[in-house]
């Protein structure tokens, strides 16, 4: 007798998405999904989606998504959250969506504590534009706005975005992840459980920073642009977790 | 020993070989067919080494992989 | 709170939300509405609904946007640079298809400008954002007005799907005038959120609200559809003051919100001059027709306004006569007092 252990979670729809093969966005998406099955909270989860490679969200996910204006992500979803404080609502970004247009608008609901949880993915570059720098591209990082590479007197330092937030009171739960391999995926997925059950148990407001891949901007294969997010990413973005107040 | 096998959803795979690298028995490889959107589909070599770990569907970023227990020998 | 009360306007405006249902205020402070904000973080939590200070009013209209997606009737204030900020969030509302009231309390532009009262945003309102869309835009001119309109204006955005706009000003936001609170009147509620709205999947497909089609032509014909929306409007929800219809005159003034007032000063100290209001309320859809008509019996048109003549092109485009279309206005929060507007009457129609 057969047993299938694992297959297509509910709560992701089945259609291939429009993410490039070995993209960490697709990872992420499928985790999301297997998490919110998980937790049996798909009927009452509403997700923002970003202006960027994850903006078509809403056609990968099997339940109620909104698209929001660029870097106003996290104003829509504290906006959701506070007129249906029952459901589970979640921003899902990308970093020049978070750091750069959006980053008033994460210090902001950050710092007022807002009851969501925010998945960042971090993949150095404006990926659906082209691979343009974002503030978490590294020193030296050729992009096709740094074409000699970032360096710190045109174009400043990296974002460490969770070590930004940590010191706001509001911010009860940080961890930085990575999906490189089986073994990170599945620290990855627990991290973000934990960031959804947080906001079920009205903990208040968790992030988590995936280091994520970007092979077609970077010009990797997906192995190894996976082994560039181990060397260099993870080198300069401490993983673990950054802050636990709860 | 366990016994697994492992079913490709080819309209899901985009041929990123993440799972080759993934599986420790070298149960899968690199595909010769296409699917409709012109990535190569993994194979899975079914040498009979599968345990049904799911590593390979777990790395997996397009939730291509179905993972099957088969009855204790 | 019922029957007559002697209210402020910027006041006025926040208990016609309430009274409408409005359950989601988000706002930041910009003078001359700060009254709003004020009085909504103390009146909103006490009728059982949500007040958010915003750290920007690029983040108050985004929150007005989450909180009609979540199917809660919303409301955000601000005043002329913060209507500027706030052009993004409408237009992706629109796009969206979703309700919203949006207040404009005018103030002195360009730049900081300065907070006296002005009505430089008239084309902001009526031709808003980036993209083909159109917001329904009241222009009140008395406090009671203020309430009405407010009141009125989310049945409206829930009908249509739609932002609406009320473009007000610095001068009706802080005066006082009694007016009378129709606490008995219940919002319509004509399209519920319940249709619509993202709840959560239970019990139905999942839904999405966006704003972005790639799709080749599917955005086109999504404007088609918008604008069907837009024709109906026009057909239903124009709205203007002309009272003196039977009246003969020779001239028209054409005047909306504070200048209208004044201007109805000026007829009736002008006797000698026979002199009619025609007051455009709905500033978008514009009454081009009605104007048309009324104008035929003037020799004069006469366009007042508070900034460097902004509607005086809609009136010609109504009036389709420009050698009798004169324009007096001052901008930057100049206020056009009645003997100014009068002398200028004269002199013209001498």
């Amino acid at each position: 007798m057969e047993k299938l252990i694992y297959g297509m979670p509910e709560s992701l729809k089945n259609v291939s998405t429009t993410y490039c093969p070995g993209c960490s966005h697709s990872t992420v998406h499928k985790l999301i999904a297997e998490v919110i099955d998980e937790l049996k909270v798909r009927e009452k989860t509403i997700g923002v989606a970003p202006v960027g490679c994850a903006v078509f969200a809403y056609d990968f996910w099997n339940f109620d998504v909104t698209e929001a204006a660029h870097g106003r992500n996290q104003a829509v979803s504290a906006a959701i959250k506070r007129v249906l404080p029952d459901n589970v609502v979640f921003s899902y970004q990308g970093d020049g969506d978070l750091a750069s247009i959006g980053m008033a608008e994460t210090i902001h609901t950050a710092n007022r504590g807002e009851n969501i949880t925010v998945i960042f993915i971090n993949n150095t570059n404006y990926g659906m534009t082209g691979g343009q720098m974002a503030p978490t591209s590294l020193l030296g990082q050729v992009t096709t706005t740094s074409p000699k590479g970032r360096d710190a007197q045109h174009y400043g330092y990296p974002i460490k975005m969770l070590e930004l937030l940590a010191p706001l009171e509001g911010v009860k739960y940080l961890e930085r992840v990575k999906v490189t391999n089986a073994a990170s995926v599945i620290k990855a997925k627990k991290a973000i459980k934990k960031a959804f059950e947080n906001q079920i148990n009205n903990t208040g407001f968790s992030m988590i920073e995936v280091l994520g891949s970007c092979p077609a901007n970077w010009k990797k294969e997906p192995a190894e642009a996976n082994r560039w997010v181990d060397e260099k990413m993870a080198e300069f973005y401490p993983l673990g977790v950054i802050k636990d107040a709860r | 020993m366990k016994k697994g096998k492992v079913r490709i959803l080819a309209e899901r795979c985009k041929g990123c070989n993440l799972c080759i690298l993934e599986c420790k028995k070298g149960e899968l490889k690199q595909g010769k067919t296409v699917n409709k959107q012109g990535y190569s589909v993994v194979e899975f070599v079914n040498n009979g080494k599968c345990n049904g770990c799911t590593l390979c569907a777990i790395v997996c970023p397009d939730a291509a992989i179905e993972v099957i227990l088969e009855a204790e020998e | 709170m019922s029957g007559k009360m002697l209210m402020k306007g910027n006041i006025a405006i926040a208990e016609g939300a309430i009274d409408a249902g409005c359950r989601f205020y988000a706002g930041y402070p910009i003078t001359p509405q700060n009254e709003i904000p004020e009085y909504m973080s103390k009146r909103m939590p006490e009728a059982g609904g949500v007040f958010m200070q915003a750290e920007s009013e690029l983040i108050s209209i985004n929150l007005v946007f989450g909180a009609s997606v979540a199917g809660a009737r919303s409301m955000t204030t601000s005043s002329s640079p913060g209507m500027s900020l706030m052009q993004e969030g409408i237009s992706y509302m629109a796009g969206c298809e979703l309700p919203g009231v949006i207040v404009n309390v005018m103030r002195g532009g360009p730049g900081l400008g300065n907070i006296a009262p002005s009505q430089s945003d008239y084309f902001q309102a009526v031709k808003p954002g980036h993209g083909d869309f159109r917001m329904i835009t009241l222009a009140p001119s008395n406090i009671q007005e203020m309430y009405d309109f407010t009141f009125e204006a989310f049945d409206l955005a829930d009908k249509y799907r739609n932002p609406v706009m009320i473009l007000t000003d610095g001068l009706l936001g802080q005066m006082m005038e009694t007016i009378e609170l129709s606490r008995g009147r219940k919002p319509l509620n004509p399209r519920p959120a319940s249709e619509w709205a993202l709840t959560g999947a239970k019990g139905r497909e999942p839904r999405k609200i966006l704003s972005l089609l790639m799709k080749p032509g599917a955005l086109e014909q999504h404007n088609y559809d918008l604008w069907k929306k837009y024709d109906e409007i026009k057909k239903s929800e124009l709205r203007y003051e002309f009272n003196e219809k039977e009246k003969d005159y020779d001239c028209l003034i054409v005047a909306f919100g504070s200048v209208a007032r004044t201007s109805k000063g000026v007829i009736a100290e002008g006797k000698d001059i026979k002199a009619a209001l025609f007051r455009p309320v709905t500033l978008w859809p514009f009454p081009y027709a009605e104007l048309r008509e009324a104008a035929k019996k003037a020799k004069k048109v006469f366009v007042f306004e508070m900034n460097m003549g902004q509607m005086v092109e809609d009136v010609r485009l109504a009036v389709q006569d420009d050698s009798k279309v004169e324009f007096y206005g001052r901008p930057g929060g100049g206020l056009p007092s009645q003997e100014e507007l009068l002398s200028f009457l004269r002199k013209k129609v001498k």
